[in-house]
């Protein structure tokens, strides 16, 4: 299959199918994202993906590839539209990087060090959403949650538990956990699930691990996200899955 | 290129984490007041404090093993001692009762790296300037800059020394500032052969330069012992860690306390039963609480710690150049313990000699470079650990539930063991200088070196071009205020 598109005035060749970021990703190329994982479907929430085709603006992690399409991914305008969602979504939670157990392996931080963003810009909500701590074995630090749903749909389809789901509307988004009492100890949540290892962000931790692995030595200090590495895959695969 | 998520304005008193720092150190400046009494003589003079309100709270409801990290931002005067101190007390949570070999070893190398850049940075470049162009010169000159301009190579040795000690805290922290090196149960990295040659082709020049900075100070105090021998003196009992021999060990041990003539009060007390032996008292008008010991009460109980109260309670320093100053500074004091706030500085620069010294010692040890990083055992649900930070004695204590999350936590730096002693020597301060109803200049200045001596970790202290902002109020027995001055 020969069928190619532009992407930033270079050469991505896909197959039918494929959305542009998938074939992005397979050649190598970074286009920013937080709710698109290569292993799950598209969700298409957080938009930090949106590219600009034939001067429109789309997700590209929704969109499929066509080709001959021109596709605008690192641009001025885009970036700053993206830094302030990032924005959006750092006031929005309480994300205190200097003492996260993430930093360092977090998508988030690392795609705002990616994109620039210097500062929050806008004010603080400071939620106030208790941690729950009543599973053995993970953590729930709801404070971070930037309502990816890649561990919805993890548990989902891939774990077949069903464990975590989104409420509320708006603003008042959250994640909640699937049981009676809300707790995450009355799931048959287990720290082996896929759910487990896929927040991108600092929610969903392994207990007792916390800074076994120094700061400065994690996936995104090793190099910028840009370059494909995942932290959650810790085979080091990178860029290549398709998916 | 950094985050700045602290840049926000207090929005809403509900919340937790906005009085974390920056916020929480909102008052830039020292702040005494002096009460006068009916006759209009010193009454009561109060130093207040307001860097450390609450900061427990942050703490609970956490996750332990984030503990050691976060309690580093909590103050950013001696990060690495909270660092420690946490990480000694969570050892006990994850059972750890005793770390590797290795993982002792790397603590010990970056708590003494913290001493020695702390000391260094107090001496040089915050209290050098008082002490070698006079209490009272222009103000304009007395910082280390001037210090730099009329005897560069007193400030350039201060300047290497502090980055060596900052060169250690890197290595072994991972981080010059706020490093995550220790975790509870031992330590996350070791040093590899190349970094401790490198670290120690410097190590004996700083031992060297440590070593003059004892003969600089002393020379001070002997050109002028009327000042050095009195200036704010406060007669107290005093308290620090000892190593189970008598030792001087900053890192770990027992705690010894010695009365005002330096007669033991108590000794070898394992930490772990602290409050049994203190009581922290509250007052309406400070943030700070003010410890004393449980057995003699709160009007005779507080104490000191810090360098001048280690140096005279230890029994020995086990590193040869600064047992050595160690045994004339006691010569000195012909057998009684010094009590003068400028004594404070020559036992920090003997302990500044016992660090290079000690960082030296353990550059040698292979166990620096060893691969057992970590272990644990039965976990527990409550620890206590205990450091002798820079500025004395640090506490952290903490309760872990099941779900390992903390329920308690309390803390009590090294500034709040100090707090009465400071007070008590504002106070006499404030008697020998104020004359009349005035605050006058050399009120203000003889204040502020008297606050400096005991380095309290307040961020107006420690400003690093060494100019304290104080404000002083003056108010007399009916409440009214006479006076005030501020010194910026
Ligand atoms: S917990 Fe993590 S994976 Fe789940 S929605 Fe929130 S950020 Fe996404
Ligand atoms: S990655 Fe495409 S919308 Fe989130």
């Amino acid at each position: 299959m020969n069928d190619s598109f532009l992407l930033d005035g270079e050469d991505i060749p896909f197959t039918p199918g494929q959305t542009v970021m998938q074939a992005a990703a397979a050649a190598g190329k970074y286009i920013p994202h937080l709710c698109w994982h290569p292993d799950f479907a598209a969700h298409g929430s957080c938009k930090l993906c949106t590219v600009k085709i034939g001067g429109r603006f789309a997700t590209s992690c929704t969109v499929r590839a066509a080709a001959g399409q021109e596709v605008e991914n690192r641009t001025d305008e885009l970036d700053a539209k993206r830094r302030t969602l990032l924005q959006l979504l750092f006031v929005e939670g309480n994300h205190f990087c200097p003492s996260c157990e993430k930093s360092g392996d977090c998508a988030l931080q690392a795609t705002a060090y990616e994109l620039g963003m210097l500062t929050p810009h806008f004010d603080h909500f400071y939620p106030d959403r208790p941690v729950d701590a009543s599973h053995p074995d993970v953590l729930l630090e709801f404070n971070r949650c930037i309502l990816c749903e890649l561990c919805v749909r993890a548990s989902r389809d891939v774990d077949g538990k069903n464990v975590f789901a989104l409420a509320g509307r708006g603003t008042r988004s959250h994640l909640v956990v699937n049981s009676d009492t809300g707790r995450l100890a009355d799931t048959d949540f287990a720290a082996t699930d896929r759910a487990a290892a896929v927040c991108p962000v600092g929610v969903i931790l392994k207990k007792r691990v916390g800074f076994a692995v120094p700061i400065g030595q994690r996936t995104y200090d090793r190099q910028p996200i840009s370059a494909g590495l995942r932290a959650d895959d810790k085979a080091g695969a990178g860029f290549g899955e398709a998916g | 290129m950094s985050f700045q998520l602290e840049t926000a304005t207090v929005a809403s008193d509900t919340l937790r984490r906005v009085a974390i720092d920056p916020v929480s150190r909102v008052e830039g400046h020292g702040k005494v007041t002096i009460l006068l009494d009916e006759d209009n003589k010193v009454h009561q003079v109060r130093l207040h404090i307001v860097e450390f309100r609450g900061f427990e709270r942050f703490i609970q409801g956490r996750p332990y093993w984030e503990v050691p990290v976060m309690v580093q931002r909590l103050c950013g005067i001696c990060p690495v001692s909270h660092h420690l101190a946490a990480s000694k007390a969570l050892d006990l949570i994850v059972g750890a009762v005793r770390v590797t070999p290795t993982a002792d070893k790397m603590r010990r190398l970056m708590h003494y790296g913290q001493i020695l850049q702390s000391h260094a940075l107090h001496f040089f470049h915050l209290s050098s300037p008082d002490l070698l162009f006079g209490f009272g010169s222009e103000v304009g000159r007395r910082n280390i800059v001037g210090v730099a301009q009329q005897y560069p190579d007193i400030a350039k040795k201060g300047i290497l020394l502090r980055k060596f000690g900052q060169e250690v805290i890197r290595l072994t922290a991972g981080k010059r500032v706020h490093g995550t090196g220790a975790v509870p149960g031992g330590v996350n990295r070791s040093l590899t052969a190349d970094e401790r040659k490198d670290l120690l082709k410097d190590a004996y020049q700083m031992i060297a330069w440590s070593r003059d900075a004892v003969r600089i100070i002393k020379e001070l105090h002997q050109q002028d012992p009327a000042l050095y021998d009195h200036f704010g003196t406060v007669r107290s009992s005093f308290m620090g860690l000892v190593a189970p021999d008598g030792s001087l060990d900053l890192y770990h041990g027992v705690l010894r306390a010695r009365d005002a003539d330096g007669r033991i009060l108590f000794d070898q007390v394992d930490y772990q039963t602290y409050d049994r032996l203190i009581t922290e008292e509250v007052k309406p008008w400070s943030y700070m609480k003010f410890p004393y010991f449980t057995a003699m009460g709160p009007a005779a109980g507080w104490y000191k710690v810090g360098p001048l109260a280690r140096v005279q309670n230890c029994d020995s320093i086990p590193t040869p150049f600064a047992e050595h100053e160690r045994r004339e500074l006691v010569a000195y004091g012909g057998g009684k313990p010094l009590h003068g706030s400028l004594a404070f500085h020559w036992a920090r620069m003997i302990e500044m000699l016992f660090a290079a010294e000690t960082i030296k010692d353990l550059l040698h040890d292979d166990d620096l470079s060893g691969t057992e990083l970590m272990t644990g055992g039965e976990r527990r649900r409550e620890g206590v650990g205990v450091i002798e930070a820079p500025r004395g004695t640090l506490f952290h204590h903490y309760q872990v539930g099941d779900d390992d999350l903390v329920t308690m936590a309390n803390l009590i730096v090294s500034t709040t063991n100090n707090n009465q002693a400071m007070n008590t020597a504002v106070r006499e301060v404030a008697k020998q200088y104020l004359d009349g109803k005035e605050i006058t200049e050399g009120l203000l200045n003889h204040l502020e070196v008297a606050i400096r001596a005991f380095d309290p970790c307040l961020s107006c202290a420690t400003h690093a071009l060494g100019k304290m902002p104080l404000e002083v109020r003056l108010v007399d027995a009916e409440g009214t205020e006479l006076d005030r001055k501020y010194k910026a």
